[in-house]
């Protein structure tokens, strides 16, 4: 049980840096920390005491296995979230280049 | 059906694709193969909604790869996700059609036609998907070619609004797939009809509750309800005017109101509770966004602002939850995607003629531009809500409802906001296109033919749609809301159509 909430404390903390951050690379890592709390908390649904990978054959049978679906889901996830960083961290980059600083409250254009 | 239903979603993929392939050396295959797939979805859809409107159970079920549910995904074509279909797909065209010559002005046209059509595949994607984890990632591909779309100006504006936009979607898909993860530890099961079954069985605790609240802030995030709409008004006019048009008209639309009434109706079986958040935060987005729009300059931040309340009036008539309300909210949703996106280009040309989208430096552009002027004069009434035109007859419809519920205090607020609707809208008309013409305008232009034909296409629609609460054409949308209105009977349907 512990350790879902702990997950969830996680998250939390991701949540804090994405919100609360001056910095945009802060920022990034802030939602950085934030998918993985939620790719941890997925595996963590699927994972049984001693459970092995159920793979199918002839000649044994698995009893107590691990869930592969929320693995393969957070394959996938993973996927996502490395093309969502690679767009944030350019946009940041190219930022910086207009701006000359990552401090979000200098970066203040558009208001309304 | 005589297509594959895979194409709604293979055909922009691959589309996207070949114009990364071979974009650079052929600078005009980007824009054949967006308008040649942006034709045929249009045309596929329509055949799609014609042929489940003529099933005798008004469902069609395609289950990919031909491996039973719960195994297999499933993709669900009913009388609700065709006219979405059909909605996406027309503005999808009519926004490629209007690229053609906007996007001239920005270097490397291939790179937005594909993100263009990933947008495309994701919506289309997100809409038909019977399986959570699936919507997610067309969710996904969706929101990141969005992200980049509104930063393809690359100006300091567009760059910092599409952090904003990113970090706030980001933030949004985020909870949704904690919320995914939740649920599946409860059901064990990711297919939205069986999830459906199973949570019908066991007792609704405080863990669904919390997965309510967290879609609830999930796709209140895409959908841009008031407590979480500030980025909206930053990444809606940064995009270029065809995205603009996209994102306003139907990319908030889909991830945000489908997805969530899609949930709360179906999976979760009208849950009252998650009802009444709607509507108040319907109501509050109706007034704020109104209230916001007034004070506006900028034509497209204003517009931005007015997409927020119009999206408040679409939540406002679900959350109410009666069949006429829900016709209403679907009505409402395809007059705004049409109205809202010809707005949206209409501003694109005042600033493709002029170079500014300030109301204080425009005026008098109706004798410059009649083709714009007038199709933006139809999207404004249409939008405020005067009597011929389609606008009218949906808020009309939400009101009724609301009375006929018992909502009074929420249908005077939704009347008032109506006409503080008509205010900005007039305010708008007349500091651009009436009054004297100022000098510094006079040699302005009217805008490209290709840009035209899209606003007049759209225009057209605006005035005829009213002609979708005729009795023959009355079904259509009764069938759309009896889909919402079925509420946990949508598992019976789903699992009957899978045999």
């Amino acid at each position: 049980m512990e350790i879902y909430l702990l997950c969830l404390v996680l998250f939390c903390v991701g949540l804090y840096g994405a919100v609360r951050k001056r910095n945009l690379i802060k920022i990034i890592i802030g939602l950085v920390i934030m998918e993985y709390a939620v790719n941890l908390f997925l595996v963590l649904i699927g994972y049984r005491l001693q459970g092995r990978a159920p793979i199918l054959a002839s000649d044994q049978q698995v009893l107590n296995m691990v869930d592969p679906l929320v693995q393969s889901m957070v394959m996938t996830t993973i996927v996502i979230g490395l093309a969502l960083i690679m767009l944030v961290v350019a946009i940041a980059v190219r930022i910086y280049e207009k701006y000359g600083t990552f401090d979000i409250t200098k970066i203040r254009k558009l208001r309304g | 059906m005589y297509l594959s239903p895979l194409l709604f979603i293979a055909l922009p993929l691959a589309a996207a694709f070949f114009t990364v392939l071979l974009g650079v050396r052929l600078r005009v295959l980007g824009y054949i193969l967006a308008s040649v797939s942006a034709i045929t979805l249009l045309l596929a859809s329509l055949y799609a909604s014609y042929f489940v409107q003529h099933l005798p159970s008004h469902i069609f079920i395609y289950k990919v790869g031909g491996w039973m549910p719960p195994l297999g995904i499933t993709l669900v074509f009913d009388a609700l996700s065709t006219i979405m279909l059909v909605v996406v797909n027309l503005i999808s065209l009519m926004a490629g059609l209007y690229s053609l010559r906007y996007i001239e002005r920005y270097t490397d046209s291939w790179k937005f036609y594909s993100l263009f059509l990933l947008m495309i595949a994701g919506l289309n994607g997100v809409i038909i998907s019977g399986d959570l984890f699936n919507l997610y990632v067309f969710l996904e591909v969706a929101s990141l070619s969005a992200y980049a779309l509104v930063a393809f100006g690359t100006e300091a504006q567009d760059l910092e609004a599409s952090f904003k936009y990113a970090v706030m979607g980001a933030l949004a898909s985020l909870l949704i797939l904690l919320g995914i993860a939740f649920l599946y530890s409860y059901v064990s099961t990711l297919n939205m009809a069986e999830i459906a079954f199973v949570l019908s069985g066991k007792p609704q605790g405080l863990l669904v509750y919390f997965v309510i609240m967290l879609f609830l802030a999930g796709f209140g995030l895409k959908a841009a309800m008031v407590p979480f709409h500030a980025w909206l008004p930053d990444a809606h006019p940064s995009a270029p005017a065809p995205i603009s048009a996209m994102l306003s008209g139907v990319v908030i639309k889909t991830l945000g109101v489908y997805v969530l009434a899609r949930i709360i109706f179906n999976v979760f079986g009208m849950s009252q509770k998650a009802l009444l958040v709607l509507m108040v935060l319907g109501t509050l987005s109706m007034v704020v966004g109104a209230l916001m729009a007034i004070t506006q300059r900028d034509i497209k931040r204003m517009l931005a602002y007015s997409s927020i309340s119009q999206m408040g009036y679409i939540l406002f008539a679900l959350g109410i939850g009666t069949p006429l309300a829900v016709i209403g909210a679907l009505f409402h949703l395809i007059n705004h995607a049409v109205a809202k996106s010809l707005l949206f280009f209409n501003s694109g040309a005042v600033e493709y003629s002029t170079h500014t989208r300030d109301m204080d430096s425009l005026g008098g552009l109706n004798k410059r531009m009649p083709v714009t002027a007038a199709t933006s004069f139809i999207g404004s009434l249409s939008i405020a809500g005067l009597p011929p035109l389609a606008g009218f007859w949906s808020k009309l419809l939400i009101i009724i409802a609301a009375v006929q519920a018992g909502h009074l205090a929420m249908a005077l607020v939704a009347v008032i906001v109506s006409i503080i609707t008509l205010v900005y809208y007039l305010k708008f008309q007349n500091q651009t296109f009436f009054g004297a013409l100022r000098g510094t305008l006079d040699k302005v232009k009217e805008a490209p033919l290709s840009m035209n034909i899209a606003a007049v296409i759209l225009a057209l629609i605006c005035v005829g749609a009213g002609l979708l609460l005729v009795p023959s054409m009355r079904p259509i949308l009764e069938r759309a809301a009896d889909v919402l209105m079925l509420g946990s009977g949508y598992k019976d349907v789903v699992m009957g159509g899978v045999r």
